[in-house]
């Protein structure tokens, strides 16, 4: 077998060992590469720069651990953002494994950083059971499909819902999305029915798929992948994990464009040899 | 009647939610909440008949000792754990629940998730030719897309504004990338919704004028 | 009296008058004569609290366009709310459904705004609102009492108007070919991946292998599922007439009663009722990366010569594809998400695109009714194309009629 045989049929592991390389060799040395602003999440960060302070924000945590990686630190940049302009958050839950990651983000940035109090500054709502079933309950009344938050306190005790009965009392929603229920289904509720402001980080891979929602201005903006999550943080100023695993997806997608490149051209050599023959 | 009677029920229940989306005045207007409730509920009992569906097939598999039947004793094994840390000390924050779910779910997940960058890169070698001038139009944007929306694109193009006339300041990955992304491709992703969405109407009132029974056993 | 004494008597009058009339009297404040030693040391000087203004002008009506449970209450700010003294902060909204009372708070909202929605009416009751101007020291100051209102339900959305006109004009296409299917025959394209099943399922019964099918990781409200299924019934009569082994992995217990039903059916009908046993689906986890990696494993334990991928899937998709590619099987796969199309194109042999796998259903069964409604789809689209192309052109122009009425 000839080396271009050999190289285009090359054992897939060597391909994986190669990706691995070129995620963890910047991590261990950074090359700060420079993040430039695009204007979906310049025009999120301006959006929430807009509405008054103190005004209140429904975040949705509809992601599990396997996207956490790219929607956890969206989640921390764009929380110490609310935070800093004192809006308050109400968190909720489509997606069962969502409450936790939402827990951990108030206990990093709430209590932690600035200082906010549960039930004043911020709540956990929960997971709320029932897909699209539930946003639209929630829609309609949180006391209703939500009356306990996730430590099971009744949610009429906590200052931060007094007033706050269903998307009609709330300023601005937030979504994060991993799949379904997601963007769509928001946005066909919080927008299409309650006409409310509403902006949503996803992973980079549905990205495409939700950028029309973005283009029409059924959302004020949409922050796609790590990319995103690293750009909030320097709008922010708070450069963190998203800005330093910004270098090792650099690399990597250097080298899938490398992998691309070298296949065509053995194509190529191939095909050649087969129109001589 | 066995079909009959799904078809029967799917046509008013169809029926009565579309009227439901135009009509706010009571009955109708309440009816869409009231189904949501029934949906609900359900959603949350089918779980339990998934749960006794799977430990019967482990428990078989584990009694008849069939090849490989240590990865059930596992499966079984952690749901056991699970449901008891759940039951008997609850999810709150702290518990064994938490503790399990936070060390062994979360990494899992995670790592099946990451498997997904190494999938692409093998597929990416191996499929992604350009066998076709639109293939290789559509192997060019990949590469636009690719570099501009990582940092590594624009470190690689942030000299154009300092050597190109204005006129030419487009010629910057992040900013190609972005054009990609919001006319070409926003295009394309909105004419299949489009037409998913119309596949989904049609089959939708195929379901609910019981002309589309396949999925209940009916020929 | 003596004249003189009169006169300084009237003349000390009219001084007296005089002063007490004049200005420097009337704005002359009495200063308490206080020990400045006594001040440091004790507040004498209490501060009299500045009360906001209240808000003016409130008026409630019916929300519009819904069932009879909400209104909506406006008020004009306080004059002290971004102005003036700038201290409001919050308005409180009370409510009573007697103008004497007694008024309950409903919620409130922040300063700067000067609407509010209560959805927690009952039409048959009558409402009466007051807004409360407040400061962060809790000084408040009441509007007046709003005219006694009831909330009224609607018997039309007329936010939807358009997509009534919008459903109508898809329905009545579609409903008419369904209709007239039955007097001519319709030409359908072929869809490849449709015309590879025979294929597929001749390679596995060959190669003395199983087929692996799996309709997607949604659960049956889905329509990409019921599709999925639908196309399921197909494949599970081929495999029971060849005799070709069948394992059907499902996300969802709803969905795995569903497959197991359709299969039985299947397998009955072609006259193999004895070869179905319930094992052939199996329900393995909701959780998305869990199905993921239980198919994987009965991926590489089993080795499937062909597999089906029909219905919704989301970032599973590649890891279920490529385990696919890699034991060489032959892979079909359809989906309606167009976030996984690029997968499923790159490491399937064939891929149903969107509709194509809502259409499967009826290409297959060649029924002429469900012909007839793709037939109704296509006109329904060329419809939308034509609204498409025209909004284009009016937008260009500057006119924006259509696109605000929709």
């Amino acid at each position: 077998m000839s080396l271009i045989e050999k190289l285009k049929n090359i054992d897939r592991r060597i391909i994986f060992l190669i990706i691995g390389l070129s995620v963890i060799i910047p991590l261990i040395v950074p090359l700060n590469l420079p993040i430039s602003v695009s204007p979906p999440v310049q025009a999120t960060y301006d959006y929430v720069e807009s509405i008054p302070e103190g005004s209140t924000i429904l975040m949705a945590f509809d992601y599990d651990p396997g996207t956490m990686p790219e929607l956890y630190p969206m989640s921390i940049a764009f929380m110490r953002h609310c935070f800093r302009k004192n809006h308050k958050i109400i968190a909720v839950s489509i997606w069962p494994f969502g409450a936790p990651l939402a827990r951990d983000a108030f206990n990093q940035v709430g209590e932690g950083e600035y200082g906010k109090v549960y039930g004043i500054d911020f709540v956990n709502l929960g997971f709320v059971p029932g897909d699209v079933v539930a946003i639209k309950a929630l829609a309609r009344s949180f006391r209703e499909i939500s009356p306990k938050d996730v430590d099971n306190k009744p949610i009429e005790s906590f200052p931060i819902m007094q007033g706050i009965d269903n998307f009609d009392n709330i300023d601005f929603v937030f979504e994060l999305s991993a799949g379904f229920p997601g963007i769509p289904e928001w946005v066909m509720i919080v927008y299409g029915r309650h006409k409310k402001p509403m902006a949503s980080g996803c992973t980079a891979v549905s990205y495409p798929q939700y950028s029309p929602y973005y283009q029409s201005g059924q959302l004020k903006g949409l922050l796609g992948g790590l990319k995103a999550a690293a750009e909030y943080e320097v709008l922010i100023g708070m450069p963190e994990k998203a800005v330093s695993g910004m270098d090792a997806q650099s690399i990597a997608h250097a080298v899938i464009v490398f992998f691309v490149i070298v296949g065509n051209v053995f194509y190529f050599i191939d095909s050649r040899k087969r129109k001589k023959i | 009647m066995k079909r009959e009677i799904p078809i029967i029920i799917t046509f008013v229940t169809g029926i009565l939610m579309i009227i439901d989306f135009f009509v706010p005045h009571p009955p109708f207007g309440g009816l869409s909440s009231l189904f949501e409730i029934f949906f609900t509920i359900i959603f949350s009992f089918a779980t339990i008949l998934g749960i006794l569906a799977l430990s019967k097939i482990n428990i078989e598999k584990i009694y008849r000792k069939r090849e490989t039947y240590g990865y059930n004793i596992v499966l079984l094994v952690g749901l056991v754990t699970m449901i008891f840390c759940g039951l008997v000390w609850g999810i709150g924050e702290k518990s064994p629940f938490d503790f399990l779910y936070m060390n062994f779910m979360m990494p899992m997940q995670s790592t099946m998730f990451s498997l997904l960058a190494f999938f692409v890169a093998s597929a990416s070698y191996r499929a992604f030719r350009a066998r076709t001038p639109e293939a290789t139009l559509l192997l060019i944007a990949a590469f636009f897309v690719m570099l501009g929306r990582v940092p590594l694109g624009y470190q690689m193009t942030k000299w154009v504004p300092e050597v190109f006339p204005s006129w030419l300041h487009f010629l910057q990955l992040p900013i190609i990338a972005n054009w990609i992304m919001d006319f070409p491709n926003t295009a394309g992703q909105r004419a299949i919704m489009i037409g998913a969405a119309l596949g989904i109407a049609s089959t939708s009132l195929r379901l609910v004028l019981g002309i589309e029974s396949a999925h209940i056993g009916k020929e | 009296m003596d004249m003189t004494k009169k006169v300084l008597v009237v003349f000390l009058s009219i001084v007296t008058l005089f002063l007490g009339n004049s200005a420097i009297c009337q704005d002359a404040e009495i200063i308490p004569v206080v020990d400045e030693t006594a001040l440091q040391d004790s507040n004498l000087i209490e501060e009299i609290p500045l009360l906001p203004q209240p808000p003016g002008n409130i008026y409630v009506t019916d929300s519009p366009n819904d069932g009879g449970k909400s209104l909506t209450i406006k008020w004009e700010k306080s004059p002290d709310d971004g102005d003036g003294l700038n201290s409001v902060v919050e308005y409180e909204i009370l409510r009573a459904e007697d103008m004497k009372g007694p008024f309950e708070s409903i919620g409130s909202t922040t300063a700067g705004k000067h609407e509010f929605i209560d959805s927690t009416c009952n039409r048959k009751n009558t409402y009466y609102f007051k807004v409360v101007a407040k400061t962060p020291e809790k000084f408040k100051a009441e509007s007046g009492i709003s005219e006694g209102i009831s909330p009224v339900a609607q018997w039309f959305d007329r936010t939807r108007l358009s997509m009534l006109i919008a459903v109508i004009i898809v329905v009545s296409s579609i409903g008419f070919f369904l209709f007239r299917a039955k007097k001519e025959e319709l030409y359908i394209r072929k869809i490849a991946g449709l015309e590879a099943i025979d294929e597929a399922v001749g390679r596995a019964t060959e190669m003395g292998r199983s087929i692996l099918y799996i309709p997607g990781i949604m659960d049956m409200d889905d329509i990409q599922t019921i599709a999925g299924i639908a196309i399921l019934g197909s494949i599970a009569k081929k495999t029971a007439q060849y005799e070709t082994g069948l394992n059907v992995p499902v996300s969802r217990s709803v969905v795995m009663t569903a497959c197991q039903e359709i299969v039985k059916e299947s397998y009955t009908n072609v006259g193999h009722a004895d070869a179905y046993y319930p094992e052939m689906v199996r329900y393995l986890t909701d959780d998305q990366f869990g199905f993921a990696a239980g198919v994987d494993g009965i991926l590489l334990r089993e080795k499937p010569a062909a597999c089906f991928y029909l219905g919704k899937f989301y970032a599973e998709s590649l890891i279920l594809a490529e385990t696919g590619f890699s034991i060489q099987a032959i892979q079909i796969a359809g989906t309606a998400e167009s976030s996984q199309l690029p997968f499923f194109v790159t490491a399937c042999d064939y891929t149903l695109i969107g509709e194509e796998l809502f259409a499967a259903s009826a290409y297959l069964s060649q029924d002429p009714k469900m012909l007839g409604s793709l037939k109704g789809q296509d006109i329904a689209k060329a419809i939308i194309i034509f609204f498409i192309t025209f909004g284009i052109i009016l937008e260009s122009f500057g006119i924006h009629w259509l696109s605000n009425w929709l």
